[in-house]
């Protein structure tokens, strides 16, 4: 079907508008770490530096230890993503194939696990890994990721199971193979594309959190990007707006990168195969 | 299924296990406890965070540390942005830092709590008497005193050199301050062309309109003989919203474009000439220096006085010790030794900030023209608690009732009597609910 030039022109000015507006942070930001303190206090500000400086890089670095900070939140949301992935996929490939009561309650405590503000679990969360000794530790900032992003990733990886055909698994077990090879041979396969999602998904929740790790973690050596970050701003909200603007776009960084290396192998796998019939 | 393909995802899986237990590994590597070998070791979480205050308190730290081997204290950084938040969780599950750094308007729930150390009979003599009673007030909190006041921040009008001497208008000193209605006159005759006289930045309309009130006599809080707090909203109250409003409104001698601005927000516009004049704190004038072009000329004038003369409200920042911390008198040892007078002066200059203690105003470096110091030196004996700070349920007055009814009343959309209407009726329903 063909599409009139004057829609395919409107759908290109939403699209162009939609990417302009998704831009519009990571560029001002870009542009702001790149600018002196005196243009910063320009009264018309300009999108591309007039006098581009890397001071607000040095400052930053000199400054806050970024480097073992930037360390720090790469352990803790590989470590993340790999155990949420890990616990998820299994668990999510029984919810889907599974039609009990248990699986109904499983999905329905996903549902209404959402709905908990962290607010109220904040207190007594850090009273069971006080416990637990895991205050002030990263394990337990990855323990705490892997059951906050838990539920999401097993409602995420639930559809994906759902979506491989049961007729495949059924092959498999006539060829031979238990349920474990077939998991592991047939569906897991099928699902990378999901779980490569999921693992994104993790990665980015635990990269970008700031408020447990903010109260769990208390030993300068182990706190995170985010909680490094708010170093910058002062009382009543007073910024160091250059070298803030310059950690907070390193910062972003990574989760590009992670983003820009999974998402090609989430669309390409989800297209794989599409016009196949 | 082929031999090579089932090898390689073989390998696969033991890549990606290897990769976890790796990256765990690491994980919990590096959260390995430090030790003190058994000696007193005091956690101090200090908020400090423009490059020479972090200097000047970890340089105090380590002379403490070198004085001190038996009483060792380790620097942690905090954060202005979240500490309520952090320390609030902190101290409900035992884990608070020994010293805490914060502020006085932030106490009274820490206090009332609990969670900190009533300091009355650990302070040293040197201390109570080298800080102002007044400045004692704003950490006192029922019979107790629960921190100590180091640094504060009166609210000056930073101004256009420039402007100022070419309008002819009179310079106002601290000993000769301009009136609340001298100020309005200035501000009118430095408007025009686009330009405002004055740009108000009040995106916390509330605190700002408070203390700055106390200039004009105003208190706004009245304690009955029953000890229960209620609002009236008098004519000391009304100067200063009265004439912020008439500047926006009447003589359009002040943008209405900042009323929702920040402090910062509001340089560009100063820098570029926009405004002559911008009310902000103290140590707004680091930003200044650091991001003023090249040739600006600026000044610290204070801020008008009224029947209250030069008086208002300040939140100083406190140092207060955990109800928790197995070693109160180690760890007033060491905020004596912080706030040695040399020391307070190296922790004002690193901030910006006027200390609280009289020797170390007296300090020459305190008291020099530039910069605004001597101003700001100049203002500190008229500084006093900010009014709200003790008054149980004010954050809530504050955010359901004083923010929205002052941002109302300075946009124009409500009248001075549906301002006063808000303020004391709803605002006392609020208060009582804290007070039964």
């Amino acid at each position: 079907m063909r599409t009139r030039p004057a829609a395919r022109a409107g759908q290109y000015t939403a699209l162009l508008a939609y990417l302009v507006f998704l831009a519009f942070p990571f560029v001002w930001l870009a542009s702001t770490a790149f600018k002196p303190a005196t243009e910063l206090a320009g009264l018309h500000p300009t999108w591309i530096p007039q006098d581009p400086t890397l001071a607000n890089f040095r400052q930053a670095f000199d400054e806050q230890p970024l480097l073992r900070a930037a360390l720090n939140s790469l352990l803790t949301a590989s470590a993340s993503a790999l155990v949420a992935v890990a616990v998820a996929t299994p668990t999510a490939y029984v919810m889907a194939r599974r039609r009990g009561a248990l699986a109904r309650a499983a999905t329905g405590w996903v549902v209404v696990s959402q709905a908990f503000p962290f607010v109220l679990l904040i207190i007594p969360l850090f009273l069971v890994l006080k416990n637990l000794r895991l205050i002030d530790s990263l394990p337990g900032l990855v323990l705490v990721y892997v059951v906050w992003s838990l539920p999401f990733a097993l409602w995420m990886l639930t559809g994906y199971v759902r979506a491989v055909p049961a007729e495949l698994e059924e092959a498999a077990a006539v060829d031979g193979a238990g349920r474990l090879r077939t998991l592991v041979s047939v569906t897991v396969p099928l699902l990378a594309p999901g779980i490569a999602a999921t693992a994104l998904f993790a990665f980015v929740t635990a990269w970008n959190e700031f408020f447990f790790a903010l109260v769990l973690l208390k030993t300068p050596e182990h706190q995170t990007l985010p909680v490094l970050l708010t170093r910058f701003i002062g009382a009543e909200g007073v910024a160091d707006l250059g070298p803030l603007a310059a950690a907070a776009f390193l910062a972003t960084l990574p989760s590009l990168l992670v983003f820009a290396l999974i998402q090609r192998r989430i669309t390409g796998s989800l297209l794989a195969g599409a016009v196949k019939g | 299924m082929t031999r090579m393909t089932r090898n390689s995802r073989t390998t696969r899986a033991r890549f990606l296990a290897g990769v976890l237990a790796l990256t765990l590994l690491l994980a919990g590597c590096s959260s390995e406890p430090t030790r003190d070998g058994g000696r007193v070791t005091l956690r101090f979480q200090s908020l400090a965070w423009q490059q020479e205050s972090v200097e000047a308190t970890k340089e105090l730290v380590d002379e403490w540390n070198a004085l001190h081997p038996e009483i060792q204290v380790e620097y942690v950084q905090g954060s202005w942005d979240s500490v309520h938040d952090q320390l609030l969780t902190s101290f409900e599950g035992g884990e608070a830092p020994d010293i805490v750094h914060d502020a006085s308007d932030d106490l009274a729930d820490f206090a009332y709590g609990g969670h900190l150390a009533d300091l009355t009979d650990l302070l040293p003599e040197r201390l109570t008497s080298d800080i102002p009673a007044l400045s004692w007030e704003s950490v006192t909190f029922g019979d107790g005193v629960y921190g100590v006041p180091f640094l504060q921040e009166p609210r000056v009008l930073i101004a256009d050199a420039v402007r100022l001497k070419e309008s002819g208008v009179r310079i106002p000193t601290p000993e000769h301050p301009w009136s609340w209605a001298e100020f309005r006159q200035v501000a009118k005759e430095l408007s025009g062309d686009g330009r405002y006289g004055v740009a108000w930045p009040l995106k916390e309309p509330v605190s700002a309109t408070l203390n700055l009130s106390l200039s004009a006599g105003g208190r706004l809080f009245h304690r009955g003989d029953d000890g229960k707090v209620t609002v009236r909203f008098e004519d000391g109250d009304e100067v200063v919203p009265r004439t912020i409003s008439e500047q926006v409104s009447a003589d359009h001698s002040a943008s209405p474009t900042t009323l929702g601005s920040g402090g910062s927000d509001t340089l560009p516009g100063l820098f570029a000439g926009k405004y002559a004049m911008v009310p902000l704190g103290f140590s707004y004038r680091q930003q200044i220096v650091q991001q003023a072009p090249k040739g600006f000329r600026w000044q610290v004038l204070p801020a008008p006085a009224g029947a209250g003369g030069l008086a208002q409200g300040v939140s100083p920042q406190t140092l207060s010790v955990a109800e928790d911390c197995p070693h109160k008198e180690e760890a007033v040892a060491f905020l004596d030794f912080l706030l040695q007078p040399r020391n307070m002066v190296r922790l004002a200059l690193g901030d910006w900030m006027l200390p609280t203690g009289r020797q170390a105003l007296a300090d020459p470096a305190l008291r020099t023209p530039e910069h605004g110091w001597a101003t700001g030196t100049a203002l500190a004996a008229h500084l006093r608690p900010a009014p709200a700070q003790s008054v149980r349920g004010y954050p809530e007055w504050k955010d359901k009732v004083a923010t929205p009814a002052l941002q109302e009343y300075y946009s124009g959309a409500i009248g001075l009597g549906e301002l006063r209407k808000r303020l004391e009726k709803d605002g006392n329903l609020v208060l009582a609910r804290y007070q039964r």
